[in-house]
């Protein structure tokens, strides 16, 4: 039984045209991109193109807006704490509750520690930011905001550019982490107020370990890591030659498949939703109908815990998630949902479905014909459903 | 995922004893929707033998939430109620052969449950120990005395272990110190009770004459073991000992109650002391509290204690027993009357 991956969101398969434009860089085009000679000269020309591939990908006005860095979490805390450097006379964050731990726990952190003053601002039951709140938070003393492009949860895209606009009317830094958003969503960051912009190469079919820092040509900016000149002094460090290219291809080929994962990628999640909100009564879909990734799926599933679910479909060949991949570790319902204030029954009952361009439409059937059963099998196990059943009015769909 | 024994994925998947039990005469539920998992054990027990002829559970919660469940009822069926009692959450993980230690907590929930229903047949109200002492996990509800609980009963030392058992220090953290303050404190507390169990030894092994008997079984687990200071005193050598085996004073008393004032403290003392001078009296002697001053209890001895040679001997008797009462290192030091 061919196995399904429906996890897209922790991570993507290497593009196999990515991988074959890495191994050069392994072996024969081995030099250091810094190096003076020849070797060095190729290699350096081939990072260069690699930018391009990024600056295209993001709309950016200059290649050399792009930092290479080892991942999205060191260009997130790389933002942040660049921003809290620059502009010294400002000492407050303000951010949203539902971002990636990469940026939530620096910033708690930051607070704990006294080193900045953080705003956590809230969101409504679709995961959208308390615009009202948010307004509230902006000062003169706010020295960066950073706010998700899209949610990795649920998908909900927050509108950046407008936000970033407000920041700027405030003269603070904007930061927005598109790790999630970057090859799914088309972004055009050259005429934005967004100064900052985190992504991560194996959310887009990239290699792991290698992401990228967009900072706008004339935006204050502090290396997070000091060492070598390399990335014009903004990041020290030998570049990871053979994954930046990977990254830069990987770039190159999600703008070209961005069309498809408008299109094909998202009909498959839309039929899968569409289905299991038909066949299994008390559900409810996380996330804005209107502005969401067109590749994600969050689905919870009331009175029943969501690893019994994924443990039955792992066993079925389907892998998915809960919630994301980064807190499964922990026993605590995700802290997207608990902001979203979905209802008590469904906390623990949410089921993440990522789809990307890989999948296919044999993938969405197997989903649909196994989750309803598991369901039932799980909610008759339940104290719960008994009583559940006649209170159905509770629960209805956030949309269906 | 987690990494699960097959035994875990067999419990998970052909769940056995699931559903509802109809002529249960023992029910026990824990948990609740906004932990993320709960269960209600059912059980039908024979009134006469006190049997478990049956047991059915309804979970939900997670993959070792459901086969902790299913492990639950195989171990109880047939057993009788004295028996059912004497299982532990380390018995259900034993069965399951072992779970992750971040899964722990479902364990504990099925003993919970098994207490629960027990308590429910014998028509007594079970009281979580969720009510217990102070709030110290507000994501996860767990306190003081779940915590205390886990740490003895499991032999915990570190904060991870806590969390794996309890559930507390697994959301926010900001628990954490806290949780770290009760592992110091019922460390300090077991290594007390570790030098009262040497004194046991050595005072019972010197009541039948032999030599220093090596620790009970089980009564020594690892985490005593390793817990037990480097201060603590060498087992004494065997002596006649005036209270002897048979005096009830120093039988093992109750568990040490943790967490009390001062004045309780004090009274509880006074209380022990009182208790004793019945049988020094016995022996023609007497011997009266003067003061406390944080762990040194003052007593003055009185009529045949005095210079007797077993006065030290008295003294330690005294002593142990205070330690084994309060849980807390206590040093007896006898003075004249006129002292304080
Ligand atoms: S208070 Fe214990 S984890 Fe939050």
């Amino acid at each position: 039984m061919k196995a399904i991956y429906l996890d897209n969101n922790a991570t993507t398969r290497v593009d196999p045209a990515v991988v074959d434009v890495m191994l050069p860089y392994f072996t024969e085009h081995f030099g250091n991109a810094s190096s003076a000679h020849s070797f060095g000269a190729e290699v350096g020309t081939a990072v260069k193109t690699a930018r391009q591939q990024l600056q295209q990908l993001l709309g950016a006005a200059h290649d050399h807006e792009i930092i290479y860095t080892s991942g999205g979490t060191e260009s997130d805390n790389a933002a942040i704490l660049s921003a809290l450097e620059a502009l010294p006379d400002r000492n407050e964050i303000v951010t949203s509750k539902v971002e990636h731990p990469a940026i939530l726990s620096l910033c708690e952190h930051l607070e704990k520690t006294g080193r900045a003053k953080v705003h956590f601002i809230g969101v409504d039951k679709v995961g959208q930011l308390d615009i009202d709140a948010y307004r509230a938070a902006l000062s003169d003393r706010v020295a960066v905001v950073s706010l998700m492009w899209a949610n990795n949860e649920t998908g909900t895209i927050f509108p950046v550019e407008g936000l970033a606009e407000l920041a700027k009317e405030h003269g603070a830094l904007f930061h927005t982490d598109a790790v999630q958003a970057a090859g799914k969503t088309p972004i055009s960051l050259k005429d934005s107020a967004i100064d900052m912009l985190s992504l991560s190469g194996h959310k887009l079919h990239g290699p792991k370990g290698i992401g990228a820092l967009y900072v706008k040509k004339g935006a204050r900016f502090k290396p997070l890591i000091r060492g070598g000149h390399q990335e014009r002094a903004r990041r020290g460090g030998t570049e990871n030659v053979p994954a930046i290219i990977g990254l830069g291809k990987a770039a190159e080929l999600a703008l070209q498949h961005m069309a498809e994962e408008q299109g094909r990628v998202r009909e498959l999640r839309d039929r899968l939703e569409k289905a299991v909100l038909q066949r299994v009564p008390n559900c409810i879909v996380n996330g804005d109908r209107h502005d969401r990734l067109p590749n994600t799926s969050n689905i919870a599933f009331e009175y029943v815990e969501s690893e019994a679910i994924l443990l039955h479909l792992n066993r079925g060949g389907v892998a998915a998630s809960s919630g994301s991949a980064c807190t499964s570790g922990s026993m605590e319902p995700s802290h997207v949902l608990k902001a979203m204030e979905i209802p008590e029954a469904a906390l623990h009952g949410a089921v993440r479905f990522s789809f990307s361009r890989d999948n296919a439409s044999e993938d969405v059937d197997r989903v649909i014909e196994a989750l309803p059963g598991i369901v039932e099998k799980l909610r008759e196990m339940s104290p719960f459903w008994a009583e559940a059943d006649k209170k159905t009015s509770d629960s209805k769909p956030v949309f269906a | 995922m987690w990494e699960y024994s097959d035994k875990v994925k067999e419990h998970f998947f052909n769940p056995k004893n699931a559903g509802v039990l109809v002529d249960a005469n023992a029910v026990g539920e824990v948990g609740a929707l906004s932990c993320g998992d709960a269960l209600k054990l059912m059980l039908h027990i024979d009134p006469v033998t006190e049997i478990v002829l049956e047991a059915k559970f309804q979970t939900y919660g997670c993959g070792s939430a459901i086969a902790s469940s299913s492990a639950l009822t195989e171990l109880v069926i047939g057993k009788t109620l004295a028996q059912a009692r004497a299982i532990t959450n380390r018995d259900i993980a034993e069965y399951l052969g072992g779970l992750p230690p971040e899964k722990m907590h479902c364990a504990v929930m099925g003993h919970e449950a098994l207490q629960s229903a027990i308590a429910d047949f014998r028509g007594e109200v079970w009281r979580p120990l969720h009510e217990e002492g102070a709030l110290v996990c507000k994501c996860h509800g767990v306190d003081a005395g779940v915590i205390e609980r886990a740490i003895r009963e499991n032999g915990l030392s570190t904060v991870d272990q806590v969390s794996a058992f309890t559930q507390a220090g697994t959301g926010c953290t900001t628990c954490y110190e806290q949780i770290e303050d009760i592992l110091a404190r019922v460390a300090s507390e077991v290594a007390a009770a570790q030098i009262v169990e040497i004194s046991e030894e050595v005072v019972s092994s010197a009541a039948t004459t032999q030599a220093p008997a090596a620790p009970r079984a089980g009564a020594v687990n690892l985490f005593t073991a390793a817990m037990r200071p480097a201060s603590a005193p060498a087992p004494r050598p065997p002596a006649p000992v005036r209270p002897a085996a048979e005096t009830s004073p120093l039988s093992p008393a109750s568990p040490p109650s943790a967490g009390m004032t001062n004045l309780k403290r004090i009274r509880l003392i006074e209380e022990t002391i009182e208790d004793l001078r019945v049988y020094l009296r016995k022996d023609g002697g007497d011997c009266e509290l003067i003061d406390v001053d944080g762990s040194n209890v003052l007593v003055s001895l009185t009529g045949a204690c005095v210079g007797c040679q077993m006065a030290s001997v008295t003294v330690s008797g005294i002593q142990e027993r205070l330690i084994t009462k309060l849980g807390v290192p206590i040093r007896v030091i006898p003075v004249g009357r006129n002292a304080h």
